[in-house]
């Protein structure tokens, strides 16, 4: 009734093998880009853009990197904190070497020397899979924290060992530092956001996405037909690298402006990002993002409940913040392993024959 | 002998105490495996819920006194009374049972036959609670555990070898105790397998799931009761890394580090968690000792993992692990 394909023709290849082929589909992603870039960036201000925006779309990217590698290719990384961390630094010695480069280059940048390391550490995965993996990762965890800690050279011999973001133009328009207007903010995650959800949807739809899937579906099997598990596994590692490498470069230079390696980047945000495609679905792009705003969105809700409204201390909320979080993984694995894009999916199916049951 | 020798000495031995104590936590992630197929990421977490359990019985704290005074507003705290160590013991062991019921029950009976990598995630996720509800239940402010184990350094050991050759070693009575408990708990554990009716089921659960409930075994009653011996140990190493650090939240991280122990002795193998546990505590100090001044320091952070993951890449089932076989 009010989701339908009926009547909606496709005349070409290409029309029929578009990103959106269903109209309705179509206007609604046509909707979403009008509303995100023509008219949130007027409207917002310092609180929406650093308590929900920003970090809801940072962690977007994260997510969708994160989940080409566990949801497409079935390979769980407990690394992703340090791998941001990797994108963060690079990010930051780009800046502080090179002035003058405008900040999207560097952040591009950062995001292919991540893509480097973490195919590096990518690489026992050619040997070992499943949870022996996940503790692999987490080698790479505590190794490029340590590392990074302990190296000065990686922040510029700064007597804190923080890094913080000088002030960076393009176009002239300030994107880094203290005086960034928040709708610069939002708009350069959105743009990076919209650019990770385009090639990632494109990515997957090809041939590149098959192999990687036909690998996590049975890795044994998609050898014996032909996928090469040694480049299928490794590009995985090379792009979800890239996205998360992006994620955390703008984690650092447009959303934090000053980053301690172990607080911003430890073992919490690998589970988070982690959290966040599994509540989100894993194996979808759509629910990387419903997953990101829901991580993102918890905390400040439940902050607003129990704080704002029941008047109940921060550390009170902090601990249900963990029960709930931790409860609803469970409850989702239990009750719908492909999260929440697997309920939209559900309901676009309702929705196609409402009001009749079948 | 020259002192830098002797120092190494004493390094070594102090990382054979440490590495009791990665055993003791691996062990329980040994036992949840071999039963059920589940990498129980939460053990860490059951460790610490063990000891603020046992703190919380033992001072008497009023459980989620938190949050009945953000409620109702009132302002109470403890009951008032002190429990003795044995009790709260027993107490906390009760508490780790029901919990290991309730785990059973409301999560993994729904999730059999699920992937290996989903249940692992949903421990994730169990361990995120049951952080939250610990904290929650107990505050989250570190606190002081004594059970009434000896502590400080072994004035004999101390006076022996500084008699011998000149300079005293420096060892804790605590891990001497944790050394002793561990060996004690592993041969009742042996025991406890070998020789009573519930640890042979245990022993047939572990080879083979189908075969022991076609004889009679109920895989309910023995998921329950190895979940509670895993709580179990998780209390007991609870109590020495909290008599030995204060209970607090990087309690929970020492099951981090319970898994290059695993990775390296193998996932199934009692024995492989000890030694695993042992070369990872020797190696880390060894390491710190020796190379640690030279790249900065604080190495034992990752040591552990970068060991474990060169030795996956040439044994991935570990040292003692049965061999890895897939079938297609």
């Amino acid at each position: 009734m009010f989701y339908r394909e009926a009547g909606d023709f496709s005349t070409t290849y290409a029309e029929d093998s578009q990103t959106f082929p269903i109209k309705f589909d179509r206007y609604r992603y046509y909707l979403v880009l009008v509303v995100a870039f023509g008219i949130i960036p007027f409207l917002i201000n310092d609180y929406w853009a650093n308590a929900v925006f920003v970090p809801f779309l940072i962690y977007a990217i994260a997510a969708i990197g994160l989940n080409i590698l566990t949801g497409y290719c079935g390979q769980v990384s407990l690394g992703t904190g340090a791998f941001m961390a990797v994108g963060a630094y690079a990010c930051y010695k780009l800046m502080t070497g090179f002035p003058d480069i405008p900040i999207a280059i560097h952040i591009l940048i950062s995001g292919g020397i991540t893509a480097a390391v973490v195919t590096l550490f990518g690489l026992p995965s050619l040997r070992i899979k499943g949870f022996y993996l996940a503790v692999a990762t987490l080698a790479a965890q505590f190794f490029l924290v340590w590392l990074f800690n302990k190296v000065p050279w990686f922040y510029n011999y700064s007597a804190s060992g923080q890094i913080s973001a000088p002030e960076r133009s393009m176009f002239g328009i300030i994107f880094t530092g203290p005086n960034t207007e928040a709708w610069a903010k939002y708009l350069i995650c959105l743009v990076f956001v919209t650019f990770a959800a385009i090639v990632a949807r494109n990515l997957t739809r090809g041939s590149v996405g098959r192999s990687w899937m036909a690998i996590r579906d049975m890795d044994i099997a998609a050898e014996i037909i032909g996928v090469n598990p040694l480049k299928a596994k490794l590009t995985a590692f090379a792009v979800s690298g890239f996205f998360v490498g992006i994620a955390g470069a703008l984690f650092f230079s447009v959303y934090l402006g000053a980053a301690e390696v172990g607080e911003s980047f430890g073992i919490d945000k690998s589970f988070l990002v982690l959290f966040m495609i599994i509540i989100g679905g894993l194996g979808s792009i759509f629910g990387s993002f419903a997953g990101a705003a829901f991580m993102v969105l918890l905390p400040v809700f439940l902050k607003n409940v129990f704080v704002g409204w029941l008047g109940w201390p921060t550390d009170l909320a902090a601990h249900l913040q963990f029960i709930v979080s931790g409860g609803l993984i469970v409850v989702f694995l239990i009750m719908e392993p492909h999260g929440l894009a697997q309920l939209w999916r559900l309901a676009k199916e309702k929705l196609r024959i409402w009001p009749f049951p079948h | 002998m020259p002192d830098q020798l002797l120092f190494a000495i004493e390094v070594t031995l102090n990382g054979l105490m440490a590495g009791v104590l990665y055993a003791l936590v691996a062990l329980g992630f040994v036992l949840i495996y071999k039963a059920s197929g589940i990498f129980n990421y939460a053990q860490g977490v059951m460790a610490l819920f063990a000891a603020l359990t046992l703190v919380g019985i033992m001072e008497g704290q009023v459980p989620f006194s938190h949050l009945i005074n953000a409620i109702f507003g009132t302002e109470i705290h403890h009951f008032g009374w002190h429990v003795p160590a044995l009790a709260a013991i027993i107490l906390t062991i009760a508490v780790m049972v029901v919990f290991a019921w309730l785990v059973q029950v409301l999560i993994f009976r729904h999730l059999v036959n699920q992937e290996p990598i989903l249940l692992f995630m949903a421990t994730i996720g169990l361990a995120y609670f049951l952080e939250g509800f610990g904290d929650l239940m107990w505050g989250s402010d570190i606190k002081k555990l004594d059970v009434g184990l000896p502590q400080g350094i072994n004035g004999w050991i101390d006076q022996t070898t500084f008699d011998a050759f000149g300079y005293g070693f420096f060892i804790d009575n605590l891990d001497i105790s944790a050394t002793i408990v561990a060996i004690i708990l592993v041969a009742g554990l042996i025991i406890f397998s070998q020789y009573t009716k519930q640890g042979r089921a245990l022993r047939a659960v572990a080879d083979d799931h189908q075969a022991a409930l076609s004889v009679g075994i109920s895989l309910n009653f023995i998921w329950v009761l190895v979940w509670s011996v895993a709580g179990f140990v998780a209390l007991v190493a609870g109590i020495m890394w909290g008599a030995k650090s204060g209970v607090q939240f990087s309690l929970s991280l020492i099951a981090l580090k319970a898994l290059p122990v695993l990775m390296l002795g193998g996932f199934t193998s009692i024995p492989g968690a000890i030694v695993g546990g042992l070369i990872i505590g020797v190696g880390e100090k060894l390491f710190e000792f020796l190379i640690g001044p030279m790249v900065g320091g604080a190495t034992e952070n990752w040591f552990a993992y970068v060991l474990a993951l060169l030795f996956l890449v040439f044994r991935p089932q570990g040292l003692f692990g049965e061999k890895i076989i897939e079938r297609v």
